[in-house]
Order: C-alpha cells, then sequence, then structure tokens
C-alpha cells in the first residue's frame, strides 16, 4: 500500500461490537440530561449501555452475549 | 538507582563492569548461573538505555560492544524461549484482522491477581503487589516509545495519539507514570526508579525484557505492538477491579485514581491499539502479523505466570473464587 496518499481520520468511529471512539474535546448529554465533558485525545463512548462508568465504555462489551453487542 | 544486587556470577560481573568500568576488548563474561541470574544481566542492560544508574562508571558504557555483545546472547535466549512458548498458541485467522486480535486475546485463560485483590487481598498483599508491579509502572510505555520511528505512516500517528494520552496530553501531572509515582507515595512506598527491583522475581524480569526485546529491535515491532494491544485489551475490567479491591482496603486515592483512570482510558486504547495501530500495520506491513499475535501471546502468557508466581506467594489457589469471572490482567491493572 503506497504511503503517498490522504489517509482517513474520521472524528467519529463506530467500533464493530465495541465503543463509538470521538476525537476531540466534546460534551455528551446523557440520558439523565447530565452533561460529562471529554477529558482525553480519543474518548470512547458506551454503546451497549452496560458500561459502570457511563457515558464512557469500561470494555464490558466484551463480556456481553454476542447478541447484546452493539453492532 | 543503583545498579540491583547480583543474582548470580554473571549479573555480578557486568555489575562490576558497570561501577569500575570496561575494557573494550573484555570477551569473558561468566555463565549465568541461573535463570535470574541471566535475566536479571539482561534487565540491567536494558537499563542503560532507559533512565541508567548513578553509580554507572561512565555513561557511554550504553553503547560498549562488549556489553552489547552479552546483550545479544540473552535476548537470543530470551526470544528463543518465548517463541517456544508461542508455537502450541497459533491464532485463528479470518478476514478480519481486529476481530481475530481481539477474539485471541478474550481466549487466553489465565490467572488473575485483580480478581484476587477485588474481594480477598488484605492490605499487605497489595502493598507486595504494588512494589512488584512498580518496576514497570514507572516507565510505563517507555518501551513502545521506542517503536514510532520504526512504523510506516498510519500506525505511526495511531501510535502516538494512544503515547500521547499514556504520557498525560502535555500535562505532567497526567502522565501515567507519575500517577504511578504519586500513588505509590501516598501508600507509604518508595516511588523512586527501581526502587524495589531486588525483590522482584524471575517473571517480572522477563515481562519487563520482553517488552525491552520487543521495543528495541526494528525487526520486532510487530511483536511490541502486539504486545501493546494485549495489554490494553486485559486492562479496563482488571482495573476497575483494583480500584474498588483498593477502595476496599481503604487504601489512599491516589493509588485508587491511578486503576480508575485506566479504566476508561484503556477502554479506548484497546480499540486504538487492535484497530488503529495493529490493523493499520498489518494491512501495509502482512509479514510482521504473526509477530503482532506472537507478541499479544508473549503479553498475556508473561502475565499468567506473573499471576501464578504472586497467587503462590500469598498461598492462594487459583480459582478460589468461583463467583469471580477469571481474567488474564496484564494491563495496569492486576
Amino acid at each position: 500500500m503506497s504511503e503517498s496518499r490522504t489517509f482517513e481520520h474520521p472524528d467519529i468511529v463506530l467500533c464493530p461490537g465495541g465503543p463509538m471512539l470521538l476525537r476531540g474535546d466534546h460534551v455528551i448529554q446523557d440520558a439523565d440530561g447530565v452533561s460529562h465533558r471529554t477529558e482525553r485525545p480519543v474518548s470512547a463512548v458506551c454503546r451497549c449501555s452496560r458500561s459502570a462508568s457511563l457515558p464512557w465504555c469500561d470494555g464490558t462489551h466484551k463480556v456481553l452475549p454476542e447478541k447484546l453487542r452493539p453492532t | 538507582m543503583l545498579t540491583p544486587k547480583a543474582r548470580g556470577a554473571l549479573s555480578a560481573a557486568v555489575n562490576e563492569a558497570l561501577c569500575a568500568g570496561l575494557a573494550d576488548d573484555r570477551c569473558d563474561w561468566p555463565v549465568a548461573e541461573s535463570g535470574d541470574d541471566a535475566a536479571l544481566t539482561l534487565w540491567t542492560l536494558y537499563e542503560l538505555h532507559y533512565r541508567g544508574f548513578e553509580d554507572l562508571a561512565d555513561e557511554s558504557l550504553e553503547w560498549h560492544p562488549e556489553l552489547l555483545r552479552l546483550r545479544r546472547l540473552l535476548e537470543r535466549d530470551l526470544e528463543r524461549r518465548l517463541r517456544e512458548r508461542y508455537s502450541a498458541y497459533a491464532p485463528h485467522r479470518s478476514a478480519d484482522f481486529a476481530d481475530d486480535l481481539f477474539a485471541y486475546v478474550s481466549s487466553h485463560d489465565g490467572a488473575s491477581v485483580a480478581a484476587h485483590v477485588h474481594r480477598h487481598a488484605d492490605r499487605e498483599q497489595v502493598l507486595d503487589l504494588l512494589r512488584v508491579r512498580s518496576i514497570y509502572h514507572l516507565k510505563e510505555a517507555d518501551p513502545t516509545a521506542w517503536v514510532v520511528p520504526r512504523l510506516p505512516v498510519g500506525p505511526k500517528a495511531a501510535l502516538v495519539e494512544l503515547q500521547y494520552d499514556e504520557y498525560g496530553v502535555g500535562d505532567p501531572n497526567r502522565l501515567h507514570a507519575h500517577l504511578w509515582a504519586l500513588g505509590m507515595e501516598a501508600a507509604g512506598l518508595r516511588a523512586d526508579y527501581g526502587a524495589y527491583l531486588d525483590e522482584v522475581p524471575l517473571e517480572v524480569l522477563e515481562q519487563n525484557n520482553a517488552m525491552s526485546l520487543f521495543g528495541l529491535h526494528r525487526r520486532l515491532r510487530g511483536a511490541a505492538l502486539g504486545h501493546l494491544a494485549a495489554f490494553e485489551a486485559t486492562s479496563s475490567m482488571p482495573s476497575r477491579r483494583m480500584a474498588q479491591g483498593l477502595e476496599r482496603l481503604g487504601l489512599p486515592a491516589e493509588i485508587v485514581d491511578y486503576y480508575t483512570e485506566h479504566v476508561e482510558a484503556d477502554a479506548v486504547h484497546e480499540q486504538l491499539a487492535v484497530r488503529n495501530i495493529c490493523g493499520r500495520l498489518v494491512e501495509v506491513e502482512p509479514g510482521v502479523a504473526d509477530d503482532v499475535f506472537f507478541g499479544a501471546f508473549t503479553c498475556l502468557d508473561l502475565e499468567d505466570r506473573f499471576a501464578r508466581w504472586m497467587l503462590a506467594q500469598w498461598g492462594v489457589s487459583e480459582g478460589q473464587d468461583p463467583d469471580e469471572e477469571r481474567d488474564v490482567a496484564p494491563g495496569s491493572a492486576a
């Protein structure tokens, strides 16, 4: 693969079976209306709703049965 | 730190050379007396490339040809051993590299120190663990930093994006190795570099040596990044268990915070490491794919060996708690 090309570098990445990666500074409002500011260059937002650190991913999706994981 | 206490004839001879100086043509190193002696010698030789030793006779010893020759012999032996262990655990490969790597890591069943700390460990056991973990955590992310200039554009940018977070996003107060040092101090332990080296077992020396081996050899860049991916992918949940176990025992907030930080950080890092770093590397350089799995296996296997040693030290049998999910926990966690 040539390196003299333009690379894709999206701000938001949906990881199959896992979280949504979010690049940059953002404020996320959760289902209860509470705002959470991102604190790192890339943040992982939970998509399986079972994280103990909502709205952030804590890896819990990996222990869920396949059918409960985000697509 | 000072050169560590020798564990046999070879490490004693190397210490003497480091403290007294070494002629250019010396070539009569004694044979290592044991695995411990060899591993400590290799750890010491690697340390010359990190922060070094205060009692070093001459800083140029870092690139002394006789020390490099000895390092090469010890590295060959280590790599041969690591590859032999990997040979029985070939990965299943499909068209989806990220899926395969995640599956490979999650299928590795090993002993977990974090599971014990979570519910059962006492304060002294946790302090034992912090002391031996400190050898790596005080240089957290450093072995992987060596890989950066060896990578093509895509994985290089991805690795630096992850490392930037490890190094505190430019804020020294958030640098992970510094968070660890603050935690050690708050827990009443020494936070200076290498302070507890003399009490760590072979298993810990091997974990650290493997990371340095992978990081320092361009040839092993795939293994270095596979190791990183497995480390990050087995860190979030064990870090949560560690944080809860430390809170249960009333340990200071600083050391709890170190683990809490790694719950969310490593949930991000595992995605970056598997998909953007290893995934992109393998796209550009498919020939290193097997080494990515070799590195991942090595991370998990060495952590399992360490966990079994630590649990045995505590007189805990593996799987003591049937309610607790067992997991391998090499990440910042266990």
